[in-house]
């Protein structure tokens, strides 16, 4: 008999989904692609969370919030892949391991 | 309410936004030669919504809903933001042109970041709040990687953007386990939420995520490291923006938040901001000792800074509220001086930017020289300057709150952090003269420069005004 899936479960998936969204955004090493995409994971995280409390406590407020969420997610898409652009054309790679040209 | 009613307490914000989709307007039919004109459209916008902000009759009002707030300390905060905007874009005008990188995507770009502080400094809301914060960092993202033709710029850009939006991806986290445990969006429900369940496991991991958020737009340690890079990367005119304006909205707001929904969890916060807080003061402290680029060394000042500023947000109560908005005042005016000094190290018309660049600047340059010179001391809390009274108020709310430990450790972090500063003002008068700065340095630098300076030095001339001021802010905030 299997335990019918409740908030928890959603909660679980969620907090891990960001787990993996920061880890993938700290020890990435190879590609900056790969940053933007944990950067997504992160927010789909928060949308799943959203909506998830949103169907157990029977209130629309985090659906609603949950699309402001996804819209904000798909600007910041936009901006990213185009610094990203930037970076490419100045730099000639996207890789993330590449020594900065800046430190201290 | 109806809307009528509501809309004359977004004066500010509808000017702002206006005037950037007009401006944008008339820089795209008139094409790359408007640039000018557009900046001095958006200067212009800036001042309007200044004038409104600072002659409006003060009220505590809410508007749709409740999404939006306004009283004293909303419309103290919303000066210092409109004042550091329009001021540091007045500075990017002789940059751009000096640069050849003038186009009017920089001034809309500049209005729209500021309209984003605007609403969530006015946040009454965690959907208002989480929209705010992304439309002022999203054009922040865009503005330091504006000068696109430069490595350091790009990079500049893309460590800002991704470390930027992991950090409101936490804020967001924090804010949609909030609305959990609560089944609201408004401060008001959710601090009723935490009020009648103080101890709840979904609230504290909420505040912490939420710090964490916040920590990072305010540039704290341990989540500082994009700092420095980004301030050295970024255009000169960009870096001095990104240290006043963004900084003074993420931390008036994180003060609304703390002491507004989240009050009920005090004891927790107080703890938490208070060793945020110790952290920054030392590491700014510490780690500025071996900069050798100028923008770097501000870099860890403001970190340093913005743990002294939140040691009046620790402290809380009416009294340090009160030092913040003085500390974020007299950080307004010292940063923006010594950014005007930084924007006239000009050398064969390129921006020079290492310390060393400065050596002997007394014997070239004698009232530039005397004017950083006030501004470093000022930034290193010497009496009778300006930053002075910022450290001190903020520490005398720490004693009255019982941190008496957090003010001690602030003291002593002040006197090491006084060795860099120091050590600028030494490479000016008794270093050997390198070659000359470019100039002229231009009017509406050296104009903005003399009353910095000048405010600088008098600033306890108008000390008792602006703490009324700052008080009056204060008890708005715990009245509502």
């Amino acid at each position: 008999m299997i335990a019918p899936v409740g908030l928890a479960h959603y909660l679980t998936v969620a907090a891990v989904l960001l787990t993996l969204g920061v880890l993938g955004i700290f020890l990435n090493r190879k590609n900056v692609i790969v940053m933007l995409m944990s950067i997504e994971l992160i927010l789909l995280a928060v949308n799943l969370q959203l909506v998830a409390f949103s169907a157990h406590l029977g209130n629309l407020a985090g659906q609603v919030f949950a699309m402001f969420v996804l819209t904000i997610a798909a600007a910041e898409a936009a901006i990213g892949l185009a610094i990203l652009v930037v970076y490419f054309r100045n730099r000639g790679s996207i890789a993330a391991e590449d020594p900065s040209m800046m430190k201290g | 309410m109806p809307i009528a009613d509501q809309l004359p307490l977004l004066w500010p914000e509808l000017i702002l936004g206006l005037g950037a989709m007009g401006l944008l307007l008339l820089g795209v039919f008139n094409g790359e030669g408007s640039a000018r004109n557009v900046t001095l459209g958006a200067v212009a916008t800036l001042l309007a919504a200044l004038a409104v902000v600072v002659f409006a009759p003060p009220k505590t009002a809410q508007a749709f809903g409740g999404m939006f707030v306004t009283n004293d300390f909303v419309l103290f905060a919303k000066a210092l933001v409109l004042a550091g905007s329009a001021a540091t874009l007045v500075l990017a005008l002789r940059f751009n042109a000096a640069e050849a990188i003038e186009r009017f995507e920089f001034p809309i770009l500049f209005l729209l970041s500021t309209l984003g502080m605007l609403l969530m400094i006015s946040a009454g809301d965690l959907i208002a709040l989480y929209l705010g914060l992304e439309l002022s960092s999203l054009a922040l993202y865009v503005l330091a990687a504006y000068r696109r033709d430069s490595a350091r710029s790009a990079e500049a850009g893309l460590k800002y953007f991704v470390l930027g939006a992991l950090a409101s991806g936490l804020l967001v986290y924090g804010a949609s386990l909030l609305y959990g445990i609560s089944g609201t969006t408004s401060f008001a429900g959710v601090g009723r939420a935490i009020n009648a369940a103080p101890g709840s496991l979904g609230a504290l991991v909420g505040l912490v995520f939420l710090a964490a958020g916040f920590a990072f737009k305010l540039s704290l340690v341990p989540f500082h490291m994009w700092t420095p890079d980004v301030y050295e990367g970024a255009p000169t005119p960009v870096t001095a923006f990104f240290a006043i304006a963004p900084k003074i909205a993420a931390l008036t707001l994180l003060t609304r938040v703390l002491q507004g929904p989240l009050f009920g969890l005090i004891d927790i916060w107080q703890q938490l901001f208070g060793v945020l807080a110790l952290a920054s003061m030392a590491f700014g402290a510490f780690a500025a000792i071996a900069q050798s680029n100028i923008k770097r060394l501000m870099a860890y000042s403001s970190i340093g800074h913005m743990g002294y500023a939140l040691v009046g947000v620790a402290a809380g109560g009416a009294s340090g509220v009160q030092g913040v908005l003085l500390y974020l005042t007299i950080y307004l005016v010292m940063n923006l001086g010594t950014f005007a000094c930084i924007l006239a190290m000009r050398r064969d018309g390129r921006m020079v930017e290492e310390i060393s660049d400065l050596a002997g600047l007394n014997r070239t340059h004698p009232g530039l020289a005397m004017a950083l010179a006030i501004f470093m001391f000022s930034l290193a809390g010497l009496p009778p300057l300006a930053g002075f009274f910022g450290k001190l108020y903020v520490f005398l709310a720490a004693v009255e709150a019982g941190f008496v430990g957090l003010a001690i450790a602030g003291l002593l972090s002040s006197v090491v952090a006084a060795y860099y500063y120091m050590r600028v003002v030494k490479v000016m008068y008794f270093d050997e003269p390198a070659d000359a700065f470019d100039r002229p340095f231009g009017r509406v630098t050296t104009s903005i420069l003399g009353a910095t300076a000048v405010a600088t030095v008098f600033f306890f001339l108008v000390l008792s005004p602006v703490l009324d001021s700052a008080l009056r802010a204060a008890k708005s905030l715990f009245a509502a």
